[in-house]
């Protein structure tokens, strides 16, 4: 089995937030939530960059770890998922997560915040695959069908990548090597505790 | 000539020289500023790394928060470790004592008579803080501990559904605690500043472990110390509560995790300290729970541990009845 992983090319996104978008639509995503989102560094100085940023399936997932009820696991491609059946909306998840990917349909009502909801790398939830009950609950299960998550799939600039961690990281360096920099693989360190060398 | 020869070969060289220094800069002006994320958090010193978001939410600008990872030590870790110490040692220290000494009896056993001690306002005030105090820790202590302890007993579904019932009761039980401790405040606070009578209450160790009974008023030392530990303690659980009940109406995460922090420490501390107020007003004294059932205590119980409060309020009641001296009543004559 891969052992799936996101890598942004800061160099190469344009902040165009063609992923942002086709994230929404493709996962049917509440009003309020921004599975993903693109936010730019340094903007209008030297060293700009624009990351895109959703859930990046960490390693030794905080939120899994914090969570009071226990509803986070981790499937056989590595992607960190949560049972929304479960989870109490008590926001520790959020607390935790360095990357602010869990978010919730109700903000501002006294804490009942409803269920969470993040990026499930485009692999639905616990419910039988490609079901209209897994849709309503977590959107689509494009790794069921055979497909990587739409954001990376859809990168005009082909700056976000999706998939084998090892095979992301090795294209990645290849376009370091030819072009003679890189920003890194933003997020690699805190979620999977290394990084792409090149 | 020869002049204009040195002046075109120096021409000639300085020009090459800036070449040559041209050639040295790299192909792209992009990767000439470095935007690499650990040199970055390096410069932030380990803090969080912000940017712009073109999304209408502010809160989606920071792109990594190393926090959470303290958080989480705190959380799985930290909270556990205080939780636990604090609340089976403090069982711990109780049963001991009971073990020891017993029921700590009415000396001169029960007199048959009795004063009011807590008017109908004071006894509902503090059974509505009571009441929604032990809901507030038990679903409290649920997030800490449930997973480890009930989980494995009652299956996830059982458990997720009684741990979102325990989130709500916590969410809406903060109100009435709140208003509970105002009125708390309001009622009790002449009767609970510290004085002299407290010191030697103190240095008698509350009569305790020696057996007597120190001299008190309406409240003892030790009363008072439970009396400010539920008023300040659960002021600031309440405050860095609606901080959490309302995310991002006052802080941002950074104090929402302080808050969880504060509330999460002084939740488990109160609790600790409201076992052995538990203790002690049921179990621990005879005598003792009538004063917030039925308001009314024997007066033997009442002149062993509230001396002063008994000669207050007898002597209020003599005022009640006899007119002061000096003031010849109509017809005494």
């Amino acid at each position: 089995m891969a052992r799936m992983k996101f890598l942004c090319d800061a160099d190469r996104c344009i902040e165009c937030n063609a992923c942002v978008t086709a994230c929404k639509n493709e996962n049917d995503v509440p009003w309020g939530i921004n599975r993903r989102r693109v936010v730019t560094i340094n903007d209008g100085k030297p060293g700009e960059r624009s990351i895109s940023m959703a859930c990046m399936h960490c390693t030794d997932a905080p939120c899994a770890a914090v969570c009071p009820v226990s509803c986070f696991y981790t499937t056989a491609d590595a992607v960190v998922l949560h049972d929304k059946d479960l989870c109490i909306g008590c926001g520790y998840c959020f607390y935790a997560c360095p990357f602010g990917a869990p978010q919730y349909p109700r903000v501002g009502n006294f804490g009942g915040r409803g269920k969470m909801d993040k990026c499930t790398y485009c692999a639905g939830g616990p419910q039988q695959d490609n079901t209209p009950a897994e849709y309503a609950q977590y959107g689509a299960n494009r790794l069921a069908e055979g497909k990587l998550p739409l954001c990376a799939e859809m990168c005009s600039t082909k700056a976000l990548l999706a998939g084998d961690g090892e095979i992301i990281a090795s294209i990645y360096k290849e376009r370091v090597q030819r072009r003679g920099y890189g920003s890194g693989a933003w997020g690699w360190r805190t979620a999977y505790r290394e990084t792409v060398t090149v | 000539m020869t002049k204009r020869l040195i002046v075109a070969l120096l021409a000639l060289m300085l020009s090459a020289g800036g070449v040559t220094a041209q050639a040295q800069a790299p192909a792209s002006p992009r990767g000439q500023v470095s935007a690499e994320e650990l040199e970055l958090q390096r410069a932030l010193q380990g803090g969080r790394i912000e940017g712009r978001v073109s999304i209408p939410d502010r809160k989606a600008a920071s792109l990594i928060q190393p926090e959470g990872r303290e958080w989480r030590q705190f959380h799985n870790s930290t909270l556990t470790w205080i939780g636990g110490i604090a609340v089976l040692g403090m069982l711990g220290i109780l049963a001991l004592f009971y073990a020891v000494k017993g029921r700590i009896r009415i000396s001169s056993g029960w007199s048959g008579r009795s004063l009011l001690r807590f008017n109908l306002l004071e006894r509902a005030n503090h059974w509505m803080v009571a009441s929604s105090f032990i809901i507030l820790a038990l679903s409290g202590l649920n997030l800490t501990f449930g997973r480890y302890l009930l989980l494995p007993l009652i299956g996830p579904e059982g458990f997720a559904t009684l741990s979102l019932w325990g989130k709500v009761a916590h969410n809406y039980l903060a109100f009435p605690f709140t208003l509970g401790l105002v009125v708390m405040l309001l009622l009790w606070i002449k009767d609970n500043i510290p004085d002299r009578v407290d010191l030697a209450w103190l240095k008698a160790g509350g009569g305790f472990f020696t057996g007597g009974h120190p001299a008190a008023g309406r409240f003892n030392a030790g009363q008072k110390l439970i009396f400010w530990i539920t008023v300040l303690g659960g002021g600031i659980v309440a405050a860095s509560g609606y901080v959490l009940l309302f995310p991002f109406s006052v802080t941002d995460i950074a104090g929402q995790q302080l808050s969880h922090i504060v509330h999460g420490v002084l939740a488990m501390l109160m609790i600790a300290a409201m076992l052995a107020h538990i203790y002690i007003g049921t179990l621990g004294m005879e005598g003792a729970l009538d004063a917030m059932t039925t308001g009314r205590v024997d007066y033997n119980w009442a002149r062993e541990h509230h001396s002063l409060w008994v000669e207050d309020e007898l002597n209020r009641a003599r005022d009640s009845v006899a007119p002061p001296s000096g003031i010849k009543a109509a017809g005494a004559d």
